[in-house]
């Protein structure tokens, strides 16, 4: 029998399969599905230290094998999180990420003290958030912004911290680099990609703030590159995600050089894909005779 | 709710690109509840919302208009072919604490959901049902044999009366309004149903990728904040929609 335990960033994952920010709400209405405790963990919502009810007009469209969103970070707010959804969260017997954004640097700081506070396993810092006090640039473009951001708040945070690369970065390997100097404990990417969608008969972008993030299966070689890149570059761990739909896909993550993987819009397509995947990762490594998914990591 | 692998047993054209499709289920289902339908190949990614036109023998019915490739997609599944269903998802009518006398409304593929609806209703319901034309009539023999009485409204008055169907109805005869169909449409019924003191309550289509909650792709703003479409409804009281 295969072992699937992932040890990373001073955690037991019981297997490398997370599922993905925003494409998993706070697991209760998966868990009217399946047991949600089979997975290796879940990275929550999208936080941001208050509550958004996101963005006007269309918030989705699909594109030949993916899909654009532009939901704008609508959540309930940290402090809604730790008092209604974390302790059912913490009920299923997995890994528990915050997904924390924010923007500006004193968002960050007041979400990470309040939930360095709770029993919550892994802060995934999303740094694709516009940074008002730059222009609007987001923080995780500029490998320098992001190394300061990461920096200052390692050293207040005490979590484990994954940082949630964009796949916007100017350089994707420098990226990883600063924040692995920063502190950071793991990285995960690829966030969505920026795209654009235009409607030729209204003659406008089909999303009110006219950009919107690309996910999905045609977003997936482009997510294995960022990944090899990444995981050449640094020492801790990587977590891949962007398009996963098979276990097949797991593997090459895996082989790109992933420690963990994340499903996202693959839950959206059939509810139940992490439960084939976790099985059929089982399946795959047996059949191989893989005996631990060391063997193949990063071999490309 | 749950996904499966569902078997075809019939799906086929019964009116201008409008479809009958009847998959094997086994589960109960409210009126009012939609499945995510997907094929099996790839050919598109997301499944497709789709409400429930009738329910019995351990099958499901949908009427579905080909609008896009999915649904087009979807046209071309014979019997014995399988897809991939999951549902039933959302709140559907609440038809157990109804008293008196229910008006259903319907306009083009908005009627499609109003069937099992009217069924659970029996004879309590009027059906009040408008097209753009003849041809794009459907469904209409089934809704009178459950309905007290249907009135069919064309644009053109191609076949029944002539006009908006929102214009033929006598609202203070009636206890509750349930409807589905354009939004404009169901602006103009919310709003008499307003003036004349009638409850209501509409069944919303969105725009949703995940169909259970937690994409928030499908919002609708409501007096108590955004809510979800597939989760909180598709069915709203007027009361609650802003």
């Amino acid at each position: 029998m295969a072992n699937l335990k992932i040890n990373a960033m001073g955690l037991e994952f019981k297997n490398p399969v997370l599922t993905a920010s925003g494409t998993y709400g706070f697991g209760e209405e998966f868990s009217e599905i399946y047991d949600v405790s089979i997975l290796g963990g879940i990275c929550s919502k999208g936080l941001t230290l208050n509550g958004r009810s996101g963005n006007t007009g269309i918030r989705l469209w699909e594109t030949p094998m993916g899909l654009m969103n532009s939901i704008g970070l609508q959540n309930p707010g940290v402090d809604s999180f730790i008092k209604h959804e974390l302790p059912r969260m913490k009920s299923y017997n997995t890994i528990i990420a915050a997904n924390l954004g924010g923007h500006c640097d004193e968002d960050y700081y007041e979400g990470i003290y309040k939930l360095n506070e709770t029993d919550v396993d892994l802060i995934e810092l999303n740094i694709s958030c516009p940074n008002v006090k730059s222009g609007g640039m987001a923080f995780g473009i500029k490998s320098s912004v992001a190394y300061d951001i990461v920096s200052k708040l390692r050293k207040i945070c005490k979590k484990p911290l994954m940082v949630k690369l964009s796949p916007n970065a100017e350089n994707i390997s420098e990226m990883a680099i600063a924040c692995e100097a920063a502190g950071a404990d793991g990285i995960s990417l690829i966030n969505t990609l920026q795209a654009l969608a235009i409607d030729i008969k209204k003659r406008r972008a089909v999303f009110d703030n006219i950009y919107a993030g690309l996910s999905g299966p045609c977003v997936k070689p482009i997510a294995l590159r960022m990944v090899r890149d990444a995981a050449k570059s640094v020492k801790i761990p990587v977590c891949g995600l962007g398009g996963i739909m098979s276990a097949d896909d797991v593997i090459e993550f895996i082989m790109a050089g992933a420690t963990l993987v994340q499903i996202g819009t693959g839950n959206f397509i059939k509810p139940d894909t992490a439960v084939d995947i976790i099985n059929n990762l089982s399946e795959y490594m047996d059949k191989e005779g893989i005996k631990s998914l060391d063997e193949i990591r990063g071999i490309i | 709710m749950k996904v499966v692998k569902s078997r075809i047993r019939e799906n086929i054209k019964i009116s201008n690109r409008i479809h009958r499709l009847t998959c094997e289920f086994t589960g109960d289902i409210k009126p009012g509840q939609f499945f995510m339908l997907k094929t099996l190949d790839n050919s598109f990614l997301l499944p497709r919302p789709i409400s429930v036109n009738d329910s019995c023998d351990n099958t499901v019915t949908f009427l579905y208009r080909t609008e896009g490739k999915g649904t087009t997609k979807i046209s071309t599944l014979r019997e014995d072919d399988e897809l991939q269903l999951f549902g039933p998802l959302g709140n559907g009518f609440a038809i157990d604490s109804l008293d008196g006398k229910t008006a259903v409304v319907g306009g083009g593929i908005g009627i499609a959901p109003l069937l099992y609806l009217v069924k659970a209703l029996g004879k309590k319901a009027d059906v009040y049902l408008g097209f753009k034309d003849s041809e794009n009539v459907y469904l209409v023999e089934e809704f009178r044999k459950y309905a007290d009485k249907t009135i069919v409204v064309t644009e053109d008055g191609s076949d029944g009366e002539k006009g908006f169907v929102t214009d033929f109805i006598s609202y203070k005869e009636y206890e509750t309004v349930m409807t589905c169909g354009p939004e404009i449409m169901m602006n103009k019924i919310v709003k008499n149903c307003l003036e004349n003191n009638v409850k209501c309550y509409v069944s919303l289509e969105r725009r949703m990728a995940c169909g259970m909650g937690v994409c928030l792709g499908c919002t609708v703003e409501t007096k108590s904040g955004n809510k979800r479409a597939c989760k909180d409804g598709p069915v709203f009281s007027s009361e609650e929609l802003i």
